[in-house]
This record gives structure tokens, sequence and C-alpha cells, in this order.
């Protein structure tokens, strides 16, 4: 009876007296969710374009994030070093292009996939190579990102929204609408999700599919980069950054790999839930549960919808 | 002419053949098991520069040990068990004089193997902490404390601010901890220190992959408002940690933490961290004779991949003082044994009679660097006295006189744990090894 309680009860009589916590609480779930939206759709836009889940997403965080700090460690001040950044991730997905994914072309998924560990092991050993394992600080107050926090004092008590996270909810907000509208409303979007249903179709309608993988790869990147910006000012610049990406597959299970709007629904909701489960019913359980929630809303989700809440439903012919 | 290439063949085969265990007789072998890259590295680099830098000084300055050179092969591991027993099996057949495994998950596997393979194991001041007894784990080192020595001194220090061990009771205190075998090793402390002086200890575990994403946890100490925060973390959950703390407008002045914060975790949250407190046991610096001898035979003449803003750094002399535990075992067991080369067994001797009173500091260089040290048979650790050190903004400043750990409490917990261990480990064999201690 005491563990129904304990499960049933307490937590909203917790909520119920401290509403400001449960506001704090939703809103430290709503900014990781639009975070964690922001990770899963490097990983859709090269999905969309390719059918290839890239392994390779969250070194380039780590890739992104420590060529910026590393730049204007070399001299290179803050904005320059940012506009740098993104030309380098440019050259990047060029380089990919030409070295990675023409060899590939009309292989198997599968192979492509592989190319993308392979793609990870090298920017690992290259990241390491030309900036070192040290940890770094990401240049917050640099970018005119900005510091501090606003307190309201509401319910009875305090909600402090930090003005980096608003900054990085705004920020990932528009970088997600750009790249729906794109999709959606362009004539490279429609190239791209041509890309994606076949790359054979797409070449036989006079598609570039080389122009299409660079615009695509290089879109990764600069969502890479602002992922590795706004993690990296919670914490610091350094290869651990690259588990964050981990957090993207439980978005992507649940928002389904082919939707932007997916990823942000998929975002929030695991955000949102991980946080709440996390801190009322977390420690029945010993605590951190962060881990492993998210995937069990994923699971539960796959139970009812096997291709996520957005996801296509593929249908072939056997 | 196929002749003439196999001939040739043949005698650079030879050559080499002889030569290569000609080399490595006449040297003494001292493998490091290190981490310069993946997510840990942050930490692992520092720790990895200060152990090389200082067994390559004497390489250079004193021709070796008993003038014989040190043979220093890094093995990399990436903090990862499986890579630690690798780096393991690899170089177990070279006649390693101790394996250094840098980590509680390495550490903890290498243990069952190191009795059979009679390679002695320096896990120090991390790894298993009923290790420090040595009638039941004879090759196993963890000097000069074990996590529950620090867990101790540090409610020591909460309670004498409090005024005593009386006054916590009521109290909440909050535990926030990697979630692995190094974060939960003091749990078991926690919780009966909880019991005997009736505080309630709140537990907030980070897992690996969520070390920067920790607002849950700190929501959960918003809520629970422990008076006093304890922290077991390692990597990225560090600076993640006081930033979020930071947020919270927890009061950083009761926060407190183990030993493994270096600057770097602090540089990160900068003025935020201001008053974060953790454990030590030496010097933090690089005014040290033997310090500023390995500026000019090491890093002066190239042979170091420390950079120059980071020598003398917390993390830096932590790795300088591991090696310098490496450097003594190796003189005793040279000693002990009549031998100049020596390998694994006369150096698990080695460490045993490991004996460094403040002359023995001096005499090596370190005059004031670090607390006494003086290892048995039966004691691997040593349970030094602590400091509580403060990071000031910039730099760790000491903010408390010398502090011994409770050994009424961990004593008894220390037994408990080595016998528990050996009761889960079927066939655990007793000491048979020899004790050199004459008194």
């Amino acid at each position: 009876m005491d563990l129904l309680y304990l499960i049933f009860v307490d937590p909203f009589v917790q909520m119920g007296q401290a509403p400001d916590l449960l506001v704090q609480t939703l809103w430290d779930g709503l900014v990781s969710g639009v975070l964690y939206a922001l990770i899963a759709l490097g990983f859709v836009l090269i999905y969309k374009a390719s059918g290839v889940f890239n392994f390779a997403q969250g070194i380039m965080v780590v890739f992104a994030a420590l060529t910026l700090v590393g730049l204007y460690a070399a001299g290179i001040p803050a904005l320059p070093a940012l506009a740098l950044t993104v030309v380098i991730m440019l050259a990047l997905a060029v380089a990919i292009e030409r070295l990675v994914l023409r060899p590939l072309l009309n292989r198997p998924d599968i192979v492509l996939f592989m190319a993308t560990f392979g793609l990870t092991y090298f920017l690992i050993g290259f990241g390491q190579l030309l900036f070192g394992g040290e940890t770094k600080q990401m240049i917050t107050r640099q970018l005119h990102l900005p510091q501090g926090a606003i307190d309201l004092h509401i319910l009875d008590g305090l909600v402090t929204l930090q003005k980096i996270d608003i900054a990085a909810a705004v920020i990932a907000s528009v970088m997600v609408a750009s790249l729906a509208f794109v999709f959606q409303y362009t004539r490279i979007g429609r190239a791209l999700r041509a890309v994606a249903d076949s790359h054979r179709a797409a070449l036989s309608v006079g598609i570039s599919l080389n122009q299409i993988w660079v615009i695509v790869w290089f879109a990764a990147g600069v969502v890479a980069l602002a992922t590795g910006i706004m993690w990296g000012a919670r914490s610091e610049v350094s290869f651990a950054l690259e588990v964050v990406a981990l957090k993207a597959l439980p978005v992507l299970i649940l928002g389904g790999f082919t939707s932007i709007p997916g990823a942000i629904v998929g975002g929030l909701i695991i955000g949102l839930s991980e946080k709440l489960f996390e801190l009322y019913w977390g420690p029945l359980i010993g605590g951190g549960t962060e881990a492993w929630f998210a995937y069990v809303v994923a699971l539960i989700v796959l139970l009812f919808r096997p291709h996520g809440l957005f996801g296509e439903v593929i249908i072939e012919r056997i | 002419m196929s002749f003439k290439w196999t001939s040739i063949a043949a005698a650079v085969a030879i050559l080499v053949g002889t030569a290569l265990p000609a080399l490595a007789a006449d040297q003494i072998f001292v493998p490091l098991f290190t981490y310069r890259t993946g997510p840990y590295s942050g930490g692992g680099i520092p720790i990895a520069n200060g152990m090389h830098d200082y067994l390559n000084m004497l390489n250079a300055r004193d021709g070796g040990i008993g003038g014989v050179k040190l043979d220093v092969e890094e093995c990399e591991t990436g903090y990862n068990t499986q890579k630690g027993i690798e780096c393991y099996e690899a170089v177990k057949g070279k006649n390693p004089t101790v394996i250094n495994p840098f980590s509680t998950g390495i550490t903890e596997a290498l243990i069952p193997k190191a009795a059979v393979d009679k390679i002695p194991i320096l896990s120090m001041a991390y790894g298993l902490s009923a290790a420090a007894l040595g009638d039941t784990f004879p090759w196993i080192f963890n000097p000069p404390d074990t996590y529950w020595d620090g867990l101790s001194v540090i409610v020591k220090q909460i309670a004498a601010r409090e005024g005593g061990f009386d006054k916590l009771k009521g109290d909440v205190i909050g535990f926030i901890y990697l979630d692995a075998p190094y974060g939960k090793e003091p749990i078991p402390l926690l919780q009966q220190l909880a019991d005997k002086y009736g505080f309630t200890a709140k537990l907030y575990p980070v897992a690996g992959t969520e070390m920067q994403n920790q607002s849950s946890q700190w929501l959960g100490v918003r809520r629970d408002r422990p008076k006093y925060m304890i922290m077991w973390g390692w990597g990225a959950m560090q600076p993640t940690a006081i930033k979020e703390a930071a947020k919270i407008s927890y009061p950083m002045n009761n926060f407190y933490a183990n030993w493994w914060n270096g600057d770097e975790d602090l540089r990160a949250p900068g003025e935020a961290g201001k008053g974060f407190h953790n454990l030590n046991w030496h010097a933090v610096g690089a005014n040290f004779p033997a310090l500023q001898d390995i500026k000019k035979y090491v890093i002066d003449k190239g042979m170091s991949q420390t950079p120059a803003d980071e020598f003398g750094d917390e993390f830096y002399d932590r790795g300088v003082y591991n090696s310098v535990l490496i450097a003594e075992a190796i003189r005793n067991a040279q000693k002990l044994s009549g031998k100049k080369v020596v390998i694994g067994t006369d150096v698990r001797r080695g460490l045993e009679n490991l004996d460094l009173p403040a002359s023995r500091w001096k005499e090596l260089g370190f005059e004031g660097f670090a607390n006494p040290l003086s290892l048995s048979c039966t004691d691997h650790n040593g349970h030094g006295d602590l400091f509580v050190q403060e990071w000031d903004g910039t730099k760790w400043v000491k903010a408390s006189g010398e502090v011994s750990p409770m050994s009424d409490v961990v004593m008894p917990l220390l037994e408990a744990a080595a016998k528990q261990y050996v009761d889960k480990n079927t066939g655990w064999p007793k000491r048979t090894e020899a004790c050199d201690h004459t008194s």
C-alpha cells in the first residue's frame, strides 16, 4: 500500500507542495529537450539524404567545438573563428563526399553505415592530433552569448531561467524551423527527399547526388557546431561531448529517423519526461534513471508505432 | 643474389634477436597505463605527463635507479576496463616491475590476476579500499589513503565546522557520484556514518553518459536541501556539477570532493567554483628542486608532452607523486634482492618496505611536498593525514591543517570488506609471501 502511495500519490503531492520546483523541472526538461532535438537533427539530416545512420555525428560535435576553441586559442577573434569553423565544416563535408561517399555510390546502406564508423575513428585521431586531448573551455562570453540568469519569483518560490538556456532554445528553434522550411518548400529540399528515396532515380532525373551530399553533410556539420557550443557551455569542451550524441538515439526512435518535426517532438517528450521521472519517481529506485528512461519511453512508442511518431511508414514488396 | 639477401636477412634477424633481449635485460621495465584519449583524457593527460616526466628525469639525471635505466612504456587505456586488461596482457610477459592501472575498474579486474602472475599493482589512492590489507591482498597497494579514509576526513571536517559529530544529527548530506565502481566505492562507509551520527545521506548517481547532463540531480538537491554536498566524480562530470551547483545557488563553501578534481575541472566554472573544497596530501606547484630537475632534464630538452602552463598543476604533481612511489619501491627492491635489474616479485617487497618520512622527501628534492608515508606487510595503504584545499577562483589554497582519517570506523569496515571479498571469490589464496619487515 505504501509503495502504491509512493508511486501514484506522493509525486503529485510533491508537485503541489512545491509548484515552483515543478515549473523549474518543466523548464529544465524543455531546455534539455531542445538540446536533444538539436543533436537528433544532425542525424535526421543525413538519414533523410542517404538513408544512413551517421555514427560520426557525435564526433562531429566534438570536432566542430574543438575547432572553434582551437582557432580562438590560436589568436583568431571569436566571431571570425566561428565563421572559419563553418568554412572548415564545409571543407569537411566536401572531403567526406569526395573520399568516402562518392566511391561508395550505389552500395548497400550497411556499407555507408560502416564507412561512418571509419570516419568516426579518423576524426577522433585527427582531432586528437590537431587539438590534443586536454579539456578546453567554450568561449561563451567571447561569442556574445548571454550570461547570468533571470530569477522569477512566482508560485511562492523561485524559478531560475539561465540566459544561455534561453539562447540555446532560441537558436535551436530557429535552426530547426529553417531546416524544416528548406526541406519542405525549396528545390534543394525536394532534391534531398528524392535522393533519400532512391539514389538511382534521383540521378536519372538530373539531381546531382554529390552536390546534395555536400549540402546535407555541411548542414549536419553546422548543426554539430551549434550542438557543441551549447553543450560545451554547459560543461567543458572535450572528447566527452561525443557521448552526448548517444542521447539522440531514443529521440530518433521516438520521433522517427526521417522527420524533422519528429526530432523536435521526440526531443521535447524525452527531455520533459526524463526530468520529471528522475525527480519525482527516480528516488524510489535509487536515482540515475536518465541513462535508461528515454529508451523505455522509445520502446513503448515502438510497440504501438514501429516507425516512430512521425517516421515514414515504408511498405516494401517482397 | 638470393643467397646474399637471405644471408643479410638472417644476420639482421640474429642481431635483432640477440640485441633486443640484451637491451631489455639491462633495463627495469616500468609500464604506465595512461589515458591520453577519450572522454576522460582531460584528467588522464596531466597525470600521465607527471608519471612519465619524473621517471624520465631519473633516467636523464641519475642514469636510472641504482645505475640501471628505466624502460618506461605507456599503454593507452582510454579509461576503459577492457582496454586496460588488454594492456595488462600485452606487458605481463615483459617482466613488469609494477602495474599502474589508473582506473578503479581496471584495478578491480586485475586484482585476481596479480597474485597468479606475481606482478604487484599500485593503485595510488584509488581502486578497491579493502586492498589496503596486505594479509589478504599481498600484491595490491593503494597508498596513501583509501576512498574510505577520504570520506571519513570529509565527514570529520564537516562535523568540525558544525561543532561536533553530535551536531550532525538530523542534517542531510548529499553524495553525488559517478555511477561506476569508483563512484560507488565510499557508499557503504557513508551509510554507516549516517547511521552512527544520525544524519541522512542522500545519493545522487550520475551515469557516465549523463556527465554533462546533471540538471535533474541538482533539482533533486534543490528539493532535498542537503546542508553539505560531497562529490566522487571524474572527467566532465566535475565542471558540470560545479556549474549546476552554482545555477541553483548552492553554497560552494559547503561542497566537498575527494582528491580527483584537477585545475582544469575548476577553470571551466572559474569564479563560480570559488569556495569549492577538495582533499589532498601533497602540495601543488613546481617550487621543488626535483620538479625543477624535471624541467631542466626533461621538459627543456623537449622530452616531454607537458604544456608549459600545466607544469606543476595538481594532477601533474599527482602523477609525479605516483612515480616517486614507483622509484622508491624499485630502490628498496634493489636493496632487498641484491639485484640491479629487479622484477615484479622484488618490487612487491620494495613496496611493502616503502618508507618516506619527511627527511626522505627532502633527500629526494621534495621537501614539504607530501605527507610522510610508511607501508608494511599488513598495511598496504598508510592511511595518511589529508588536508582540505579550497579553490580561490584561480588556484587551490590550503584551507585546513592535517586531518587524520577515522581509523576506528574505517579499519573494521576494511576488514569486513576484505573478508567479504574472500568469501565471494572462492579459493582466494592465503598469503604465502614472506615478510621482510623485521620490526
